[in-house]
Formats: C-alpha cells, sequence, structure tokens
C-alpha cells in the first residue's frame, strides 16, 4: 500500500503529459512556422499573420490565466490585480522596444516621441539601461516580482482574506492606472507605448519575428504548466491546498501561511510579468488601460470559465472568451460586456468547474453508461439471474460519478 | 488525589528518559527554544485576562499542568474554555497575565506556527482536517519536520516518516482508509485523524477540545485508552462535557466558570463540591 502513495508524491507530468508537451512544442517550432511561411497565401493549411497574432496574444493571456489558477484555484486567493504584474511586464520590456526605435520616430531624437512632446531633453535615470534586451527582460520579470511581494507582505501579514483582499488588489492596480495616464510619470502617458520598429535588430512586423514570438509564447505557456504542476504535485503545493481549505489548521500544525502565500503570488506575479513582456511586442502597443480594473476582473472569467484548481482548464478559458470577444467586438461591440456578463453567470450556475469540470462530467456520464450496458448485457446472458441484483449494481457507478462531477 | 500519586509513581521512569527530572536543584544550562521542564511544569498560566468588548472572557485565570500529566476541564458554556486554549496557542492575546511552556518560553510572545513548533498540539471543536486530501496526506502535512518554503518544495518521505505514519494510521484504526479523501470519513473517523495529525507532530503538550464529540460508544471507549496511553510520555489537556469519558480518563479535573478555576480535584471530589452542583444545575 505504501508504494503507490509514495510514487504519487513524487511524480508531476505523466508519461502522457510529456508526450503533449512535446507535441504542442514541436508543432509550435516546426509545423507552425512552415504553414506561415512556406506555404502560398491561398492554400487551405497556410496560416495567416492575423492568426498567429491573434493566437500569440492568447497564449500569452492563458499563461496569465494559469499563474491566475495557481493563486486563486489553489491557494484560494482572488486577485482583482493581476492585470498590473502584466501591465508592468509589459511595460519593461516596452522601455526596450522603444528604444529601438532609436531615430526612426517622427522627431528623430535620440529619446523616444512622447519625451520629445514633453519638452524633456534627455531620458529620466529609470531609463538608463532600457536599451539592453536582457536588462529589460530582468525587469520584466523582476519589477512585478517585487511589487507583488512588497503587497503581499503586507496584506498576508495582516491577515487579509477574502473580498478584502481581492478589494484592494483592484484599489492597487487602479491607482497604478491612474499613475501611469500621467504625462509626467515617463511611460507616454495614456497613449502608452507604440510604434515599435525592431526587436534585438529584426523588423517587428517580419514574418520570420512573428513566427519566432509565438513560438517563445507557446514556450512560455508549456514552461509556465510545467512549473504549475511541478509546484502542485510537491508538498508545497499540498500545504497551498491546506491552506485553501483550513488556514487555521495549517498553522497550528506548524506552517506559516505567509511564507506561502507570499511565495506562490509573487512567482504568479512574475509569470504574468514575463506574458506581458511577450505580449507587447506581438500586439504593438502597450497603455494604462492594461491596468483598468475590468481587464484583471476579466482574467478571472478566464480561469472560473476554464476551471479553478485545474491547471489546464483556464488555457481553454482564456482562449474561449479572448476567441468570443474577437467575434463580438467585430460583430456587435456594443453587447460583448453584456455577453461577458452572462458568460460568467452561466459558468457559476452551470458550470461550478468551468469547461475543465464539463469534461471530466462528460467522461464520468460515458464511464456510467458503459457500466450500465455492460451490467445489461451480463443481466441477459444469466437468464436465470434475476433482475433485481442487477438494478442496484448499475446504481453504484451512478452515485459515485455523480460525487465525482 | 489518588491519580496524581499514580502520576507521580510513573514520573521518574519517564522523567529519565526525557531528562527534566532532579535537574532543579543540581543547575543546568538553559538552551534557548528548548523547552524546560526542570521544575515539572509543563504549562503555567498564571492570572489570564481576555476581554471581548467588555465581557470577560476568562477572568484571572491561573492553571498549572505538571509533565505528563492528564488534566480534564469541565464546565459550563461560556467559561472560557476554548479561549483559553486561544490564549495557549497563541491565537488570541491576553490582555494581562502569563503565560509559560516549561519554565523559559512565553507563549504570549509567539505566533502560532511558532507555539507548534515548540510542541504544543491543538485539536479543534469541530473536527479540522483537510476534506480534499487524502488520509494519508493529512498525516504527511503534519508530520514534525522542517515546515519552511524552502524545505516543502522538495520535500521527499524516507523511511522513518513512512514508518511513522504507517504507525499512526495503525493507532487511529485508519490503515485500511490512507488513501481516501478525508472528508469522506465518518464524523468520529475524522476526529481520530485530526488526533493522529496532533500524535505524529509529537507534541509534548496535546490540547484536545471535546475529542468524542459524536463518537460512538465504542470510539469513545478506545479514544479513552488512547489518552490514557499517552499519558506520562506527554501531557494531556482534554476539554470535555462528557461525564463517563471524563471518569474514564480518571486524571485530576478542573472546573472551570466564568473564566476562571471554580474547583480542582478529582472527579468524584469536584462533583461533590456544592458551588460545582450550583453551577451545573442552577441554571
Amino acid at each position: 500500500m505504501r508504494t503507490p502513495v509514495s510514487v504519487k508524491l513524487v511524480a508531476g507530468l505523466g508519461p502522457r503529459g510529456w508526450l503533449a508537451v512535446s507535441a504542442v512544442f514541436v508543432a509550435a517550432w516546426v509545423l507552425v512556422p512552415l504553414a506561415h511561411l512556406m506555404l502560398p497565401e491561398g492554400h487551405p493549411l497556410h496560416i495567416s499573420t492575423y492568426a498567429i497574432t491573434l493566437i500569440g496574444k492568447i497564449l500569452c493571456y492563458a499563461v496569465v490565466a494559469v499563474a491566475m489558477d495557481l493563486i486563486w484555484g489553489f491557494g484560494g486567493i482572488l486577485s482583482l490585480g493581476h492585470g498590473l504584474f502584466f501591465a508592468l511586464g509589459g511595460y519593461s520590456f516596452g522601455m526596450y522596444l522603444m528604444r529601438q526605435i532609436g531615430r526612426d520616430g517622427s522627431y528623430g531624437a535620440d529619446i523616444p516621441d512622447f519625451m520629445v512632446f514633453l519638452d524633456w531633453k534627455e531620458l529620466p535615470w529609470y531609463w538608463s539601461g532600457t536599451d539592453s534586451f536582457l536588462w529589460c527582460l530582468l525587469l520584466a520579470v523582476a519589477v512585478p516580482g517585487v511589487i507583488a511581494w512588497i503587497f503581499g507582505y503586507f496584506a498576508f501579514r495582516s491577515r487579509i482574506k477574502g473580498v478584502y483582499f481581492s478589494i484592494i488588489t483592484q484599489a492597487m492596480t487602479y491607482a497604478a492606472m491612474l499613475f501611469f495616464f500621467r504625462n509626467e510619470t515617463g511611460f507616454g502617458g495614456n497613449n502608452g507605448f507604440t510604434d515599435f520598429k525592431r526587436i534585438l535588430g529584426y523588423s517587428i512586423t517580419a514574418p520570420e519575428t512573428r513566427v519566432v514570438l509565438f513560438g517563445l509564447s507557446v514556450t512560455l505557456l508549456l514552461g509556465t504548466l510545467i512549473l504549475g504542476k511541478a509546484l502542485i504535485a510537491s508538498k508545497f503545493g499540498r500545504v497551498l491546498t491546506a491552506i485553501r481549505d483550513a488556514e487555521n489548521r495549517v498553522m497550528f500544525i506548524g506552517y506559516n501561511p505567509l511564507h506561502y502565500k507570499l511565495f506562490i503570488w509573487t512567482v504568479s506575479a512574475m509569470l504574468c510579468g514575463l506574458a506581458g513582456a511577450l505580449y507587447v511586442p506581438q500586439v504593438g502597443i502597450i497603455n494604462p488601460s492594461e491596468m483598468s480594473v475590468a481587464n484583471s476582473i476579466e482574467i478571472a472569467i478566464w480561469v472560473a470559465v476554464g476551471g479553478r484548481g485545474t491547471l489546464v482548464g483556464p488555457i481553454f478559458g482564456a482562449g474561449i472568451v479572448n476567441l468570443s470577444k474577437t467575434w463580438f467586438t467585430t460583430s456587435f461591440p456594443e453587447y460583448w460586456l453584456f455577453f461577458l456578463g452572462l458568460l460568467f453567470i452561466l459558468v457559476t450556475l452551470y458550470l461550478p468547474e468551468g469547461v475543465a469540470g464539463l469534461w471530466a462530467r462528460i467522461k464520468a456520464r460515458r464511464a456510467e453508461k458503459a457500466a450500465l450496458a455492460a451490467a445489461r448485457t451480463e443481466a441477459a446472458a444469466v437468464p436465470a439471474a434475476p433482475r433485481t441484483p442487477a438494478a442496484p449494481e448499475s446504481k453504484l457507478p451512478n452515485g459515485t460519478a455523480a460525487k465525482g462531477a | 488525589m489518588r491519580v496524581e500519586s499514580s502520576i507521580s509513581r510513573n514520573a521518574p521512569a519517564d522523567g529519565q528518559k526525557e531528562g527534566w527530572d532532579g535537574a532543579a536543584n543540581t543547575g543546568h544550562v538553559l538552551t534557548p527554544g528548548a523547552l524546560d521542564l526542570s521544575h515539572k511544569v509543563m504549562l503555567y498560566l498564571d492570572d489570564i485576562t481576555v476581554s471581548f468588548d467588555g465581557f470577560r472572557a476568562l477572568n484571572k485565570l491561573s492553571l498549572q499542568i505538571d509533565a505528563g500529566e492528564l488534566r480534564c476541564i469541565i464546565g459550563p458554556n461560556g467559561a472560557g474554555k476554548t479561549t483559553m486554549m486561544d490564549v495557549i496557542t497563541g491565537k488570541t492575546r491576553p490582555d494581562s497575565g502569563k503565560a509559560f511552556f516549561g519554565q523559559t518560553i512565553d507563549l504570549t510572545r509567539l505566533t502560532e506556527p511558532q507555539i507548534a513548533h515548540a510542541g504544543i498540539g491543538r485539536k479543534f471543536q469541530k473536527p479540522t482536517i483537510f476534506e480534499h486530501h487524502t488520509v494519508f496526506e493529512n498525516l504527511e502535512l503534519a508530520l514534525k519536520t522542517d515546515k519552511r518554503v524552502k524545505k516543502s518544495l522538495f520535500a521527499r518521505l524516507f523511511g522513518d516518516d513512512l514508518d511513522k505514519i504507517a504507525d499512526t494510521l495503525r493507532l487511529i484504526r485508519l490503515d485500511d482508509q490512507a488513501d481516501r479523501p478525508a472528508g469522506l470519513l465518518s464524523h468520529g473517523q475524522k476526529q481520530w485523524l485530526e488526533i493522529g495529525m496532533l500524535l505524529v507532530q509529537d507534541p509534548r503538550l496535546l490540547l484536545l477540545d471535546e475529542p468524542v464529540a459524536g463518537m460512538t460508544d465504542d470510539e469513545t471507549e478506545r479514544t479513552a485508552e488512547l489518552f490514557v496511553s499517552l499519558k506520562g510520555k506527554h501531557s494531556l489537556v482534554v476539554v470535555e462535557h462528557d461525564m463517563a469519558f471524563v471518569e474514564a480518563l480518571g486524571g485530576k479535573v478542573t472546573v472551570l466558570c466564568e473564566g476562571s478555576v471554580l474547583a480542582e480535584g478529582d472527579l468524584a471530589t469536584v462533583q461533590a463540591d456544592p458551588r460545582v452542583i450550583e453551577v451545573y444545575l442552577g441554571r
């Protein structure tokens, strides 16, 4: 009895999981580039620039959704300010992209156009070093990480929980948005950063660059999944879910929940920062509206739709919501928010475990039907046997399936 | 009094093994953070007062639990039993008074996890276990070990740990339930699991708030046997309403009323005390 338990404790991703990860990885780096670059535009298997950019963007959102699931689904901490960490990562990397414009801006100056507009003569101190790709990449991880750590330390130490925590995170992202709206802040005010030209010297709109960014987005998503899976399968993950379910008990057996929450909260914010850094070059713009409260709430909806605490579910949640958003905002732009609200209500009422839960339910029902059919054929094969014992037997999987779903 | 003498007869044998006996007269070195039982006192509460919005939950409560002692605490609702446990485990800070674990550890200065590490385990009134984790995982999480984040990220279970969990599973009679989610256990089994979670922490002092609530008579009897067998090696403080259970435990009994100690002694003495009778029957 001991062995299977200890085996389960060390395994993260199963062999099937690794196979799926490798397949997606190969597809992203080989098949998609081939379909985009080699096939002519009329070809049925050609992937358009529009599709690559759209999917690349959604992949970045999916990373945010998985990061959100780590703290909400497993840690029980609902953040309604995760858009801030995403935007901070985007801004950090955006600084590098702004510097890459060089003298190709409208004013032909050494500093970004918006600074010329403000009559600034040189870069402010916090822009120093931003011509380095690596420094900005580091900033994209470190800035959200440090801000999340400081915010989390004080919030968790004061034992702020539940809806109070959610409201404070909203206030945090809202305050940051107002701060970034100011022109004097030095991040382009309400226009943010845009008109990017190059990344590492390559044209940012070149198909090859797009393909690489797409591949990196897929890689980041897979990496996030593997990291998340490993965290959840470790003892750390079990303590985390224990904190979610019975924080008092965790404290009285000697764990300090503060450090556990702080760790997962910071990791989650750093992942969002990376996602933001990959998002900006693909979308070509970052502005303070990314920090709006509605954006952060949308992140929570992706996770709810996909399935909390399932890790893979939120990827589908991000995909479903954003694809329908793309369709709605072009066809009936004025109804999008109503639809989003309706979707959230329906999911909460009928799919409390999201799309991933629906999948599990379908599987359970199929198994149940198979068991029923097996019981029937068995009853038919043994005509001497009375019909009654077959009935309770077929009832059994029914009951367990209902519990599992 | 009968019980006290039986403890003092047991004490030297256990004491030599535990190293708290006889050191008081010869002088000894204090180690920071280590439990000092040189005066054979496990828990010392002195003049503890706790008020919530003017209501005195504890009113100058003084109580002393000896090393290896099994103490039962009874008292009507609102007597302050749970608040007392909150003070001992760091959940509530007293307005005034002293709370010491051994001679040196000041409980009023430590956080809940620090107190748990120092060696105090607590079972809540309502069984509190991790319902989504299996029975095995519940014990794994409670196991005495380094409980910092860094260690948890790469934690593995080794032979000793597995043996300890397996022994505890047998002791709490859940060895055939190890892989089931704890939420599916019966109420009595949940109580036992929580007791098991305390035991794998290897605490010196166990605080048990109504441990047999919702148990069958048979389960209650087995719980009493378990507690009596733990006595001597651990100190136990049991809050309970079930008088048959208190009698089966056979320890000294403290009656709390309105936040302070009303009477103390063996069960028969306490039950004969007119003040105790008045508190229980007078309302």
